[in-house]
């Protein structure tokens, strides 16, 4: 069995699992973001009264830190009113940030769970060796009342990541090239694997973005097995005991691809799809793209690493005038960090704009929406139409330090030119 | 259930994402009438205005990727759609839909077989859509036995409020 298959069957109380099977499994934590009051509609709706495992759910606020507007304060409300009914021992208000960065923080990810979470891109979590998937309101009103969620056991797919990636070269380019070829449909209703030389040798923090963006190609869940720099995190701080599972020698995987890192380039995902992805020369050889706006933030790309790389490249330069950076820390503590270390600094001097540790503007709720004709550069996870404001503002997702560089002319840049 | 639709359709295309069902900008709402009066505005502002009640939405492959957001099947089905219909769709949003009660069909190729405002009658249990005008008529797949079963039930709500003795 695979590693992803042992966790279902272990929390569905079976031996064996098998692809296509539905399986009702023991949820290990379950998330619900600031989006979704409907969840409380929906558990009340449903007959529910207390939540199943006061210690094994949480709210995160994200989506709208701080309140931008009446609407969205009242559903924070009503909210914290049922977090507090309910004697939540998690809670993360608007002071905490992103949830997918928050949770691992918190240590409630670890390796063997399962974690759902009302966001696609819950499939972060499989950075971890956690099986970690998104859900709607109701789906999750209906695990706050009984721990538990159907599901069904995927098809899972070995995406194998080999070598070492060249300079200039980042996760998120790596995730973008993998998007590309398997496309926004590739993995419907289906795991990904990553696998290979890379995966083992890559940070927790390249992991997260590689598994977060796993969901643009359809996935249910995202896997990689945990190597020792994922051990060392979640010792610190898991608030259980946890067990690694193994994938048995010999499993056969539906499909595997092969992608060679060492030869890759610096990626864009080109406007308006996940899956328009070019590399970066090929686009600013067929002209310069000009930039109204650059981004560094999201579950995707604003972690300390995507801040650090920004910061050296900026350092002692400054952003054009008319031009705008904004800059969003996933969490407190990569803020708190990024503070210590002068790259909040640095940014600021270059003439980045700093917003609370959040969503931000990546998807379009506030602090840095874009105005029809707009064009950014930024390093989230989507470039829908509308995603980050008008439908007519166009967005080129790239890693942190293409962004950074970008900024540095105002102009779609090759971030090897700074490194 | 109804296990018979009929209602004219409007074609979307592909890769019809959960934003432009329903842009981030309207997520705080949670009146569900309002919600509906956002459906689809991210593909053309006019389309809930205009759409016909009990409509069935046709669309490409990948209907509903992206985010999580129950808004999007909510939007539908508060528009005023008793179906879609579509090459593929994405995971979280089938469930969603499934569990709100709003019957998502798989049938390959059904965007380039069908014209905009052509009336379509759905089978769900034969796994039949007919046009009306043409009679012609295209297969689709059948739904899974859980889905049918939450379906059958009027969504999930009513399910788990038997299951928890509350009518
Ligand atoms: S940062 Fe963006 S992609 Fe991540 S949870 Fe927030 S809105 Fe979603």
């Amino acid at each position: 069995m695979h590693a992803l298959e042992k966790i279902l069957a272990k929390n569905s109380g079976r031996k064996e699992v098998k692809n296509g099977e539905i399986v009702t499994a023991k949820i290990d934590f379950a998330e619900i973001n600031d989006l979704y009051l409907q969840t409380v509609y929906s558990f009340y709706e449903m007959g529910g009264e207390k939540v199943w495992d006061s210690t094994r759910c949480a709210f995160v606020f994200d989506h709208y830190a701080p309140t931008p507007d009446i609407q969205s304060a009242s559903n924070h409300k009503e909210m914290r009113e049922f977090a507090e009914k309910n004697n939540l021992q998690f809670h993360f208000d608007t002071n905490c940030g992103v949830c997918h960065q928050v949770m691992p923080e918190a240590g409630v990810i670890y390796p063997g769970m399962i974690i759902v979470a009302t966001d696609s891109h819950t499939t972060t979590h499989g950075a971890f060796g956690a099986l970690g998937t998104g859900c709607g309101a109701t789906d999750m009103a209906t695990i706050l009342m009984t721990g538990e969620l159907w599901l069904r056991v995927p098809e899972i797919i070995e995406v194998r990541l080999e070598g070492e990636a060249p300079k200039g070269v980042y996760p998120k380019d790596v995730i973008l090239a993998v998007l590309g070829k398997i496309r926004a449909d590739g993995a419907v209703y289906k795991a990904i694997d990553f696998t290979g030389s890379y995966v083992e040798n890559l940070n927790v923090a390249g992991r997260m973005v590689i598994c977060n963006m796993a969901v643009e190609m359809g996935a249910k869940t995202a896997y990689m097995q945990p190597n020792q720099d994922v051990l060392d995190y979640v010792s610190e701080r898991a608030v259980r005991p946890y067990e690694v599972e193994f994938t048995d020698p010999g499993y056969e995987y539906t499909e595997s691809y092969v992608f060679d890192v060492t030869k890759l380039e610096p990626e864009l995902a080109c406007p308006s799809s996940v899956e328009n992805v070019h590399t970066l020369a090929s686009v600013v050889a067929e002209g310069e793209v000009k930039l109204n706006q650059g981004y560094i933030g999201s579950c995707t790309g604003g972690r300390e690493e995507d801040i650090a790389i920004a910061a050296k490249i900026l350092k002692g330069k400054h952003i054009p005038e008319y031009t705008r950076l904004i800059v969003v820390p996933a969490s407190r503590e990569v803020m708190l960090s990024c503070m210590e270390k002068g790259y909040i600094q640095d940014l600021m001097a270059a003439g980045a704009t700093i917003t609370t540790p959040g969503c931000g503007a990546c998807l379009g709720a506030h602090e840095g929406i874009l105005a029809p004709g707009e064009v950014c550069i930024t390093s989230t996870n989507r470039n829908f139409p509308g995603r980050m404001g008008s439908t007519e503002a166009l967005m080129y997702l790239a890693s942190p330090a293409t962004v950074a560089a970008s900024m540095i002319s105002g102009t779609i840049t090759d971030p090897r030119k700074y490194l | 259930m109804k296990t018979e639709i009929t209602g004219k359709i409007i074609i979307v295309g592909d890769n019809i994402d959960t934003d432009q069902i329903y842009p981030g900008r309207f997520l705080a709402l949670t009146d569900p009438k309002e919600i509906g009066s956002h459906c689809l505005c991210g593909v053309d502002e006019n389309i809930a205005a205009n759409f016909p009640q009990g409509g069935i939405v046709i669309g490409g492959r990948n209907f509903g990727c992206g985010s999580s957001r129950e808004h999007a099947p909510i939007a539908l089905l508060n528009m005023g759609a008793s179906a879609v219909i579509a090459d593929s769709f994405a995971r979280i949003f089938f469930r969603n839909a499934i569990n709100l009660g709003l019957p998502l069909i798989i049938s390959k190729g059904i965007s380039q077989k069908v014209k905009e405002g052509q009336t379509l009658t759905l089978n769900i249990t034969e796994g039949t859509i007919k046009a009306e005008e043409t009679g012609e008529v295209f297969a689709c797949e059948q739904l899974g036995d859980q889905a049918m079963k939450i379906l059958e039930a009027g969504g999930i709500k009513p399910l788990m409020r038997e299951k928890f003795g509350k009518k």
